[in-house]
């Protein structure tokens, strides 16, 4: 976000918390889609992320003025979000045990899948359904708090210190976490997607 | 300096980030240049990123914004009213 940006949105937040409150319309709309991607990897299902991504909003909106000025308002939100879907994740009763007793960050390296070639797959591969649903399962079956900086990071494209900040951790956590996360879907993703897209043989050639 | 191919893949990340001191970059560059198991590795890496990143890979659900402007609206309103 360029410093343009971000003081027109000081601005916004400014006149809204004045009376002008239907901007706040505008204010959300380049976080939608963040936000429900947020809400997506930890509820995995569509009506779950939409209803958490829509609490926050409200919620974002009611808390506004408790919004401090140097803060940014992407992480002030994306941090709404995410204690809305832990919060509705833990009411969800018994939710997935996470083991607590050892520091995530200490777990020993991550080794990709080895290959010897990679053929260029273009980005209009993503057109075919099946490979979506390979991505996208792929980062949905990472852990939690790899999936989490993963996302914010490489598909909402935060920078390294707004992620931290968005997730409450330190960015060296980040960093590492996010390597791990990486290296994760090269080792689930590169023999599929090496498979899937490999070019067909002609039906007359050696088999 | 030469690394083995254990370590150059702890840099991947870093590497991909251009974040690496200049020293380490030139090693793992080098490493590159020889190593075709690495080469791939961070070949795949990078264009798995590019592919996860596309937004056609994770997509809004049909009317998604709609209803959360509705919502908002409704939220709004009573703001006023109150
Ligand atoms: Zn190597």
């Amino acid at each position: 976000m360029t410093l343009q940006e971000q003081q027109g949105e000081a601005e916004l937040i400014a006149a809204i918390l004045a009376g002008e409150t239907q901007l706040y319309h505008d204010l959300i709309r380049p976080y939608e889609r963040p936000v429900y991607l947020l809400a997506l990897s930890y509820m995995k299902n569509e009506t779950d992320a939409e209803d958490v991504a829509q609490e926050a909003f409200l919620k974002a909106f009611r808390h506004l003025s408790s919004f401090r000025a140097d803060a940014k308002f992407s992480t002030w939100l994306i941090s709404i979000a995410l204690n809305e879907a832990r919060g509705r994740l833990r009411r969800q009763t018994a939710a997935r045990t996470e083991s607590l007793d050892k520091d995530p960050d200490e777990e020993g390296a991550v080794s990709p899948a080895l290959l010897r070639d990679w053929r260029e797959i273009p980005s209009e591969a993503v057109e075919r359904g099946e490979i979506r649903d390979l991505l996208r399962k792929a980062v949905e079956t990472l852990p939690e708090i790899y999936r989490e900086v993963f996302l914010l990071r490489d598909v909402e494209e935060l920078n390294i210190n707004e992620t931290a900040e968005a997730l409450n951790i330190s960015v060296s956590a980040v960093k590492v976490r996010l390597h791990r996360a990486r290296l994760m879907l090269q080792k689930y993703l590169a023999p599929q997607l090496k498979s899937v897209t490999k070019p067909k043989r002609r039906w007359f050639a050696w088999s | 300096m030469v690394i083995e191919c254990k370590h150059v893949w702890t840099y991947i990340s870093d590497y991909l980030d251009g974040t690496l001191s200049e020293e380490i970059r030139v090693t793992v560059q080098k490493h590159l240049e020889h190593c075709e198991l690495c080469s791939a590795i961070l070949d795949s890496t990078r264009n798995i990123l590019v592919l996860t990143a596309d937004d056609r890979v994770f997509e809004l659900p049909v009317g998604f914004s709609e209803r959360l402007h509705q919502r908002l609206e409704e939220e709004l309103k009573q703001k006023k009213g109150s």
